[in-house]
């Protein structure tokens, strides 16, 4: 059964269309890519399918049941999105903000349990910050920052974990070493990765399935071999770009 | 309980334990001070209820009927003040910048003008302040968003046109009437009885609070981010609002505008690194409760037997308090400060 199913989806942002009448199945282990230019509406569609936009048209479904009739809370049980940007206007530490990854699994009037505390403890050490629990999140740079926003998503240990840019504001070796974990964590108990991103070769290492967003509504989806072909990306990005074959797979650098 | 919950519940129960003594110490003081010295044994005999001498008439008649809407007033504007800043996302907001206190002012100076009494002046207080809060909500709703931005700018420009309203009543009213409404504009403490509802809102108000601390933690983290993690923001962003609204318009009902002890109370708290709105919302009512109780003390014995107007005082015993605190915590929370 699918994570998540969008049925004749129409979606725009400020009357700008993002995608029109797009079918899109998420399935367990999948790994899926949301390419496209600047604007052309990869972060609204992602917010689309976690319901926090509506769509103009078409039904998004979980379970089979209609995400826009599920309480929130259903939801962040099922789907976690990592935000491109965090908005702190409050002082918290990175123990009191990776503890929020568990509000949609504690009932109304419950207080975190030790085997929360144990779940974030996990999570701030699978991201390098076991060290930092105690620090203000405003002193961190923007690169742990980002990290903590990972260890939170995994503290709330969605099914679909829908990530925009998580790679932004990550050095090379914590790039490769993010997208591994998501990657393992998608990998393990029917879960599914849904990641909005312009680095084509992290794209190609990390995904199998590609849906390109070309700004006037039309989309194309599919595998590798089936989507990612050098005149497809050209159009997306109307950019000159060169395939180079490599050991590790296909690299891609602008003309 | 776990052990870790059990700890952190330790170091909670013990900061409001702490605050509730304050408050205790800040009542007794209250009561035992003022143009007529009153000792322990005055205290005592008075509580006890089976003294009728002058010192126990004053303790029980005066005194504890405005040590009890002080600390009552304070609880209010400190709990709402900490809901507001939440609502509004800005740590600098405080219970009056939406135009509740405009509204109500408006309504009790109209109340004044026509010399109606007490009863009137404090339903009219309530029912201006409810108007504004009515009138700030459906405006702010408008086409069905309901940003933080458009709430405050609304908020503020409403508040903007109760000052002028304000400003207008002050300059048609006779002279004679003049100093009472200047007084009532500053916060006065000195015409209450014991505020029976005003402690019922405040009881109610904080346990509703109380019960939505953990969402309120989270909508700290912005809007979205409380969306994804499962909290119905805009169910809450209106309750929220309604919520901080009420606990306002009681305040100022009962006392009139008292300034910044909502602005700096929750402030206070979060610079000494309280940041949990479990623990936040009823220790900021203890502590926004005794600072007024200690600021109406002030108020009425410093120039006695000339009364100050609580409000001056609540500025310049919080003023130096606050910024002792900024300076102190500008090493622990740089980025904050």
């Amino acid at each position: 059964m699918a994570l998540l199913q969008a049925q004749h989806l129409d979606v725009s942002v400020a009357g700008i269309p993002v995608c029109r009448d797009l079918v899109l199945q998420i399935e367990p282990g999948d790994s899926w890519c949301i390419l496209g230019r600047n604007g052309a509406g990869k972060t609204t569609l992602l917010h689309t399918l976690a319901g926090l936009h509506a769509p103009d048209r078409g039904t998004l479904t979980l379970d089979g049941t209609s995400l826009a009739t599920l309480p929130r809370k259903r939801i962040a049980r099922h789907i976690g999105v990592l935000f491109q940007d965090h908005h702190d206007a409050f002082p918290a530490t990175v123990l009191e903000t990776v503890l929020t990854g568990r509000h949609p699994w504690l009932g109304p009037l419950q207080w975190e349990t030790a085997a929360d505390l144990a779940l974030a403890r996990e999570a701030l050490a699978a991201v390098d910050l076991a060290g930092l629990q105690q620090r203000n999140v405003s002193t961190l740079s923007g690169g742990e920052r980002r990290r903590l926003g990972i260890a939170t998503l995994l503290t709330q240990d969605p099914y679909l974990l829908l990530l925009d840019e998580p790679a932004n504001h990550l050095d090379i070796h914590q790039q490769v070493r993010m997208l591994d974990l998501l990657g393992q964590r998608a990998a393990s108990g029917g879960r599914a990765l849904c990641i909005v991103m312009h680095d084509l070769n992290l794209a190609t290492r990390y995904c199998d399935r590609f849906l390109l967003l070309f700004g006037d509504g039309t989309t194309l989806q599919g595998t590798h071999d089936a989507v990612m072909t050098e005149s497809n990306l050209e159009r997306l990005y109307r950019h000159p770009l060169r395939r180079i074959d490599h050991a590790n797979g296909p690299l891609w650098i602008p003309a | 309980m776990t052990a870790v919950g059990g700890t952190r519940m330790i170091r909670a129960t013990s900061l409001l334990a702490f605050l509730m003594l304050l408050a205790v110490c800040a009542a007794l003081i209250s009561l035992m001070t003022g143009s007529i010295e009153s000792g322990w044994r005055d205290l005592l005999a008075a509580l006890s209820g089976n003294s009728d001498d002058t010192a126990a008439v004053v303790i029980m008649e005066l005194r504890w009927p405005r040590t009890a809407a002080a600390f009552t007033t304070g609880a209010l504007l400190a709990t709402a003040g900490a809901l507001m800043q939440v609502l509004l996302r800005n740590p600098l907001a405080d219970p009056y910048v939406l135009g509740v206190s405009g509204g109500a002012a408006t309504g009790a100076l109209l109340a004044m003008l026509y010399g109606l009494g007490t009863l009137w002046l404090h339903g009219a207080a309530f029912g201006g302040a409810l108007l504004s809060m009515l009138l700030v909500f459906a405006l702010a709703h408008g086409s069905g968003s309901w940003s933080s931005h458009r709430l405050l700018l609304t908020g503020v420009v409403v508040a903007a046109g109760w000052g002028a309203v304000i400003s207008f009543l002050l300059a048609v009213s006779p002279d004679q009437g003049l100093r009472s409404m200047l007084f009532w504009l500053m916060g006065d403490l000195s015409f209450t009885g014991i505020p029976r509802a005003g402690a019922g809102v405040l009881l109610g108000g904080l346990v509703l609070a109380v019960a939505l601390g953990r969402p309120l933690n989270i909508l700290t983290h912005g809007e979205q981010t409380a969306a994804a993690l499962g909290v119905t923001v805009p169910v809450l962003r209106r309750f929220i609002y309604l919520l901080a609204s009420l606990l306002t318009a009681t305040a100022v009902t009962v006392a009139g505008n008292i300034g910044f002890v909502g602005l700096i109370v929750p402030h206070m708290l979060r610079l000494l690194g309280l940041r949990d709105h479990r623990v936040l919302l009823p220790a900021a009512a203890l502590l926004g409760g005794s600072l007024l109780v200690i600021a109406d003390t002030l108020a009425r014995t410093v120039l006695a037997p000339r009364q100050l107007p609580v409000g001056i005082l609540t500025a310049l015993v919080g003023v130096p308090l606050f910024l002792a605190l900024l300076w102190h915590g500008r090493d622990r929370h740089p980025a904050q400060a």
